[in-house]
């Protein structure tokens, strides 16, 4: 387990690198000077080359790349990710506000998506080819299909038109009000869980129907065990493995669909906030946002892969 | 192969010719009689392909004339499936949408999966330290959800269509690189590999010869399955107002308007080219599901 653990975190810190890199470097293909653009967009166009020369200083864009990433890299390293152009202030006094709503939704999500998943899962691989098998694996192909922004669009028309509901316009924290919180949260988290539900129910449908086969289901039920408890303690116990994985992996693509979700339901997200930013051209906090969920991602996949490695041998020596 | 297929043959006499190669239209049926949602998925892209092609013959407006009279016109008047709030034709807008959608599908799919493609065998064939930097590049690139790194491209490049063929490049190329790659890993440790590289054939020929031919299975599967993806990944960037510039009818901007602001007074403005979407990709994720099973089954479940 130790030399399986010390490779995969050997792995683990140059990637972490080269995401900073790629995202600094994405952000310095914007065409022209972004000083240049401050100063037409906000002055009107009335400015001196000293005033030009004093926001290249201000902004560090007068140095060279290398300097900069490495000045950079110094403040995200002690959680200094630079001062944002529209809100005029350090970006992550905003983010701090930001990031356990988002980090909600994509949890609340992915448990609503496990809860309703894995029970259709378990009864479509127990009896295959029966009404509900089909409806279970329609909604599959559907959910795997549909585009997130119109399974959210879907939710608040069919919520507005059955129950008259909107989406609210205030938000309240976990903390202060948190049954104001899961009210406003258990829809876009629903619209957001659809993917990985189909995704799961999937996985777990056909992890069940290989376990079904097995051994030791016969022999649980030679033995004179209740059904139920052969499906759940023999069979589920086992399929879980590969789904919470699934789960955990997944967690990356669920935070690029809170972005589209935030939107819709203008929640005061990191995800709305990135768009926002995009519109303001506010690009010390794209870079910022960009790089966290980047981090977020690839210490979660590194957390799975060390969890399935612990309790699944097989893995740690392939 | 054909040693053991024509000593085959030979016991059966007479069928020889049947065997050998079935017409294009024969084969067609053969498919759509194995897999038949994979015939249903490969007709209704068909279907739409058509309708983009000839969409100036088929859209019966103008999609850009706007008409004060038409404005949230509910569907089933003069506009077929009603008036945005400009007054301009929803069917006739999803008919051109479905030339910018299927286009650019299309285009990033072609010059993302074939450059993966070249880059993964690449990487495999040349080993060593090259393999090893492309393989922290492809990890690094795999670490964002693809649509935070195509929204960070776009915010870097500028709103256009260019732009966003170029970001959906960047987002496909780490994962079919990582998939080529496995696969050429494993190629080229088979004995045929081994028979070209002990008479001494160039590395070109034997990347040419006996390695590309031999991932053909994979990128057509590769190029199928992450279509529908590139065509959802589009949309989602028109529908947050970040991708294609909104003047342009494209599905995914087409419910920006719909969704935001008329879901209540309007839904048909957001159902319809929702619909669009879903369809398109439906239908797309059938026909690579079939053929994965037939080229590649390998593959299932890999991406």
């Amino acid at each position: 387990m130790r030399q399986y653990a010390t490779k995969r975190i050997g792995l683990f810190i140059p990637t972490v690198l080269l995401i900073t890199i790629i995202v600094f470097v994405v952000m310095r293909l914007v065409p022209g000077d972004p000083a240049l653009a401050i100063l037409e967009g906000e002055g009107g166009g009335v400015y001196t080359q000293q005033d030009l020369a004093n926001l290249r200083a201000e902004l560090g864009t007068d140095r060279p790349i290398v300097v900069q990433y490495v000045d950079w890299i110094g403040g995200v390293i002690r959680g200094d990710f630079g001062d944002s152009i529209w809100f005029r202030s350090p970006v992550m006094i905003e983010l701090n506000r930001r990031i356990p709503v988002t980090v909600e939704l994509a949890v609340l999500s992915t448990i609503l998506a496990i809860l309703i998943a894995v029970p259709f899962g378990v009864l479509s691989a127990i009896k295959p080819d029966s009404l509900l098998d089909y409806g279970a694996r329609s909604f599959t192909l559907v959910g795997i299909a549909i585009p997130q922004f119109f399974a959210a669009i879907i939710l608040i028309l069919f919520l507005v038109k059955a129950f008259g509901w909107l989406p609210p316009l205030g938000y309240a924290t976990l903390w202060e009000d948190p049954l104001t919180n899961l009210q406003q949260m258990i829809f876009p988290a629903l619209a957001l869980a659809f993917y990985e539900m189909a995704f799961i129910a999937r996985v777990t449908r056909s992890s069940m129907m290989e376990i079904l086969r097995e051994d030791y289901m016969r022999t649980a039920r030679a033995k004179g065990l209740a059904e139920w408890i052969v499906v759940l303690r023999h069979g589920l116990k086992n399929a879980l493995l590969p789904i919470l994985t699934i789960s955990g992996w997944q967690f990356g693509r669920l935070f690029g669909g809170t972005v589209i979700i935030e939107t819709i339901f203008l929640i005061p997200g990191m995800g709305r906030i990135l768009i926002e930013s995009i519109f303001h051209r506010d690009f010390p906090m794209i870079q910022a946002i960009i790089v966290i969920i980047g981090l977020f991602i690839v210490t979660i996949n590194l957390l799975v892969d060390l969890l399935y490695g612990w309790l699944d041998p097989r893995i740690r020596y392939s | 192969m054909s040693m053991l297929r024509s000593a085959d043959t030979m016991q059966a006499e007479a069928p020889l010719k049947l065997r050998s190669k079935p017409s294009p239209p024969a084969a067609l049926f053969h498919f759509a009689r194995r897999h038949p949602l994979g015939a249903l998925g490969g007709a209704i892209l068909a279907a739409m392909i058509l309708v983009a092609i000839f969409a100036p013959f088929l859209a019966p407006h103008d999609p850009q004339a706007t008409s004060v009279a038409q404005q949230y016109a509910p569907p089933g008047g003069e506009r077929i499936l009603g008036g945005d709030h400009l007054g301009r034709d929803v069917l006739s807008r999803l008919i051109y949408g479905a030339r910018i959608s299927l286009s650019v599908g299309l285009l990033s799919v072609g010059i993302g999966v074939t450059a993966g493609t070249l880059l993964g065998v690449f990487s495999a064939y040349a080993g060593g330290t090259v393999d090893l930097v492309v393989q922290r590049l492809v990890d690094a690139l795999m670490g964002f959800p693809p649509i935070i790194l195509a929204l960070g491209l776009m915010a870097a490049l500028g709103a256009s269509m260019n732009n966003v063929v170029i970001a959906l490049v960047v987002i496909l190329l780490p994962g079919t690189t990582r998939v080529i790659r496995s696969q050429t890993l494993s190629i080229k440790e088979l004995d045929y590999v081994m028979a070209a590289r002990s008479i001494d054939a160039s590395p070109a020929r034997i990347v040419l010869r006996h390695i590309l031919p031999n991932v053909a299975a994979t990128y057509i599967v590769l190029s199928t399955i992450t279509l529908g993806f590139a065509i959802v990944v589009e949309a989602s960037l028109s529908f947050l107002g970040v991708g294609i510039p909104p003047d342009v009818p494209t599905w995914g901007g087409m419910l920006t308007l719909g969704a935001s602001r008329y879901v209540n007074t309007a839904p048909w403005l957001a159902i319809f080219p929702g619909i669009a979407i879903t369809l398109v990709v439906f239908a797309i994720n059938l026909l690579g599901d079939s053929l994965r099973d037939i080229l590649d089954p390998k593959l299932r479940g890999g991406i």
